[in-house]
């Protein structure tokens, strides 16, 4: 096992430029979850360390060694798609063993077996692996893609979305158990979503993708805490980070064009005066949605508040982030 | 404006019971939420409403007239369906003036109706453009636009949201409840996503296999779930359920779980045999005096909160908290429970009325 090494990485699809000059070192054993909007060069990054595309410019260096001319199959990463692929004819049990039968890597039957029902036990999906392929839900379809990839020992995992079709509470047991599989394999995984909850539970790192560009990596924690732009603020977080002028509160730092305020750094009940537009209840928390001098914000407060729409609410920022006319964070 | 009551409704398709015997009622004005998994009748009583499927039994009044046999045309609703179809080779001032047009209203007047629509809706800017090079946004706001144009007493809504990305999504919410706000009209909404029902709604019904499970004010079946259908479907993550064995006696304040004492609210009715107790995971902490214990399985960031796993006698249980306390995986740990927030559900998976829950519960 070895880090995964991007340099310099390029990628264009015509005149759309995917991926710009994409350094990125994805250590060893951890788990990765590429975030952003469509467009933003996830899956691209993806098919290039999995050997579907090949970079304009740049290398993928694993182990101190180019990978670059390597065939996917050279480079033994396990892909799981977006929309499942499974094979029609076979049964999810063949589907499951086809990786494993495959010639490099000749695995004896009781371990195919053992491999198998261990996979398929952590995906819910025991009971069918008798079952024809096609005679199976989406969501199940799904997971026996996800478990094709699971039997086999690759240096890497590369995911696009494997959740993103199945439905809320199947997708909350996975996000645990993926994270556990990984976490038990010391496996690398490489992760795409734009999902947040997934890239935050999940990730041991994050990489913030724009416009083919990456322009924040760190663990959840830092790329909640610290981001280092607007951009990158506004990927995690629910209710959204709010941004506001700079000098709303008051006076502002040198050179801040806007303030950016989380839920919890809009301390309530002294500051200025607030309107309350709106009060939402979402059962665990209560959004309040406020104007302040012509402005909106969302913040949240205790689930069973007595606030009602044209209540009075002070606020006051507290550990506030201010950015610059460009967006970035001015520390 | 209108006020809608649905009693006794049943529809059938062959052998299959779509809905059974539904009841409740839409006040006027209201945001009504029709929640509940894929399957579970919310479509079929909302196309009932309608008058696109006539119902099997049962009664439906708008306004105080029955309904539930008349034509969709003769029921002043406005249907807004989750697949917006719009006129692709008309401008979207055509689009919205059409269901004006082939009403037979004089052009002045129609010019001015859709003026004042567009207004509300913030795309007077858009009016003379065809839809087809439309945002997603736009395209959304131009179908909702025919149907508030008609000024119809009540509006139906199938998943209108359900096709955009999450992001997005919430944008819109927030925007249509802002419609709603102002211009009053009684709105009738089907999703199977709880936070959007729960985030949007003034009532929400419950369902599943065509039962309505629970019926009331959002917060109020979000804090006291009438069944543990209810627990584990409203809130994400959902209700913690803890299986015990037990007779309790009405009165009760305490229960046994593996030999720990849990103080809960008095129960009002006894229960006895296979039973679970329910608690919100905010209402879970950590605390190592008390004497129900837990093993952390699982430490899930979610920025200003965590949702902690805990493995226990009765079953697993999840805690959320400030991500400011720092929980090792693997910790053993013992667990606090807020008694104020406790439900007790018997082995039918209904909750068992007591102090706090029977406001609630005794008149739904």
């Amino acid at each position: 096992m070895a880090d995964i090494v991007l340099q310099n990485l390029s990628k264009s699809f015509g005149k759309v430029q995917a991926l710009q000059d994409l350094s990125l070192t994805i250590p060893d054993g951890s788990f990765v979850v590429l975030l952003g909007p469509t467009g933003a060069g996830k899956t691209t990054l993806l098919r290039l360390v999995a050997g579907l595309e090949r970079a304009d410019q740049g290398d993928i260096i694993i182990g101190g060694q180019s990978v670059r001319d390597y065939t996917p199959a050279q480079r033994n990463m396990a892909m799981v798609f977006q929309q499942y692929s499974l094979y029609p004819h076979l049964t999810v049990r063949e589907n499951m063993e086809f990786p494993l039968k495959s010639p490099l890597l000749k695995t004896p039957r009781d371990e195919m077996n053992r491999k198998v029902a261990e996979v398929a036990q952590m995906l819910q999906i025991s009971h069918k692996l008798d079952n024809r392929a096609t005679a199976l839900s989406g969501g199940e379809m799904q997971r026996v893609s996800i478990g094709r990839a699971l039997v086999r020992s690759p240096l890497a995992y590369l995911m696009d979305e494997p959740l993103s079709s199945l439905d809320a509470k199947l997708r909350a047991d996975l996000r645990v158990e993926l994270k556990n599989i990984q976490a038990n394999l010391g496996a690398t995984f490489i992760y795409v979503t734009h999902d947040q909850i997934e890239a935050m539970t999940m990730a041991t790192h994050i990489g913030v993708l724009q416009e083919g560009r990456l322009v924040q990596f760190g663990t959840p924690r830092e790329i909640y805490e610290q981001p280092v732009s607007i951009y990158a603020a506004s990927r995690l977080g629910q209710p959204h980070i709010n941004i506001l002028p700079a000098d709303l509160f008051g006076p502002a730092p040198a050179r801040a064009v806007y303030i950016g305020l989380r839920p919890e750094h809009i301390r309530q009940g002294q500051g200025m005066e607030s309107t309350v537009k709106r009060v939402e209840r979402l059962g665990d928390q209560t959004r309040l949605h406020l104007e302040i001098a012509g402005q909106g914000l969302v913040t949240v407060t205790d689930a069973h508040t007595s606030l009602t729409a044209g209540d009075i609410v002070k606020i006051q920022p507290q550990n506030a982030y201010y950015f610059d006319a460009s967006g970035n964070r001015i520390v | 404006m209108a006020q809608i009551v649905i009693k006794n409704l049943r529809k059938e398709f062959g052998a299959f019971t779509a809905v059974q015997s539904s009841s409740f009622t839409i006040e006027d004005g209201e945001f009504f939420m029709l929640l509940g998994p894929s399957g579970c009748g919310k479509t079929t009583t909302l196309r009932m409403i309608a008058g696109l499927e006539l119902p099997t039994s049962g009664e439906i009044f708008i306004n105080g007239d029955e309904v539930s046999q008349k034509p969709a045309s003769q029921r002043d609703i406005a249907f807004v369906f989750q697949m917006f179809a719009l006129y692709p080779h008309m401008n979207v001032r055509k689009n919205i003036s059409y269901p004006l047009i082939s009403q037979g209203m004089p052009r002045q007047m129609v010019r001015a109706k859709v003026a004042e629509v567009a207004d509300i809706l913030g795309i007077t800017h858009i009016l003379d453009k065809p839809v087809g090079g439309l945002s997603g946004g736009d395209r959304q706001r131009v179908a909702l636009g025919r149907a508030i144009v008609r000024d119809p007493a009540c509006f139906l809504m199938d998943e209108p949201l359900g096709a955009l990305d999450a992001e997005f999504r919430e944008h819109m919410a927030v925007e249509l409840r802002a419609l709603h706000d102002r211009m009053g009209a009684t709105t009738v909404y089907v999703t199977h996503d709880q936070l959007e029902a729960m985030q949007m709604g003034d009532k929400i019904a419950v369902m599943n296999h065509g039962v309505v499970e629970q019926f009331g004010k959002p917060q109020d079946i979000y804090d006291w779930p009438a069944t543990t259908f209810v627990a584990r479907f409203i809130g994400s993550p959902a209700m913690n359920l803890l299986a015990f064995e037990g007779a309790l006696a009405a009165g009760a304040v305490q229960v046994d779980l593996g030999g720990a004492g849990v103080e809960m609210p008095a129960l009002r009715q006894g229960a006895s045999g296979a039973l679970h107790l329910g608690l919100r995971p905010e209402y879970v902490t950590l605390d190592d005096a008390a004497p129900y214990r837990g093993c952390v399985t699982g430490v899930e960031y979610l920025g200003a909160t965590q949702i902690i796993t805990l493995e226990t006698l009765c079953g697993p249980i999840k805690a959320r908290m400030s991500s400011d306390v720092i929980v090792p995986m693997g910790a053993q740990t013992g667990l606090r429970f807020d008694a104020r927030a406790i439900s007790i559900f018997g082995h039918d998976g209904r909750a068992v009325l007591s102090a706090v829950n029977e406001k609630v519960l005794s008149h739904g």
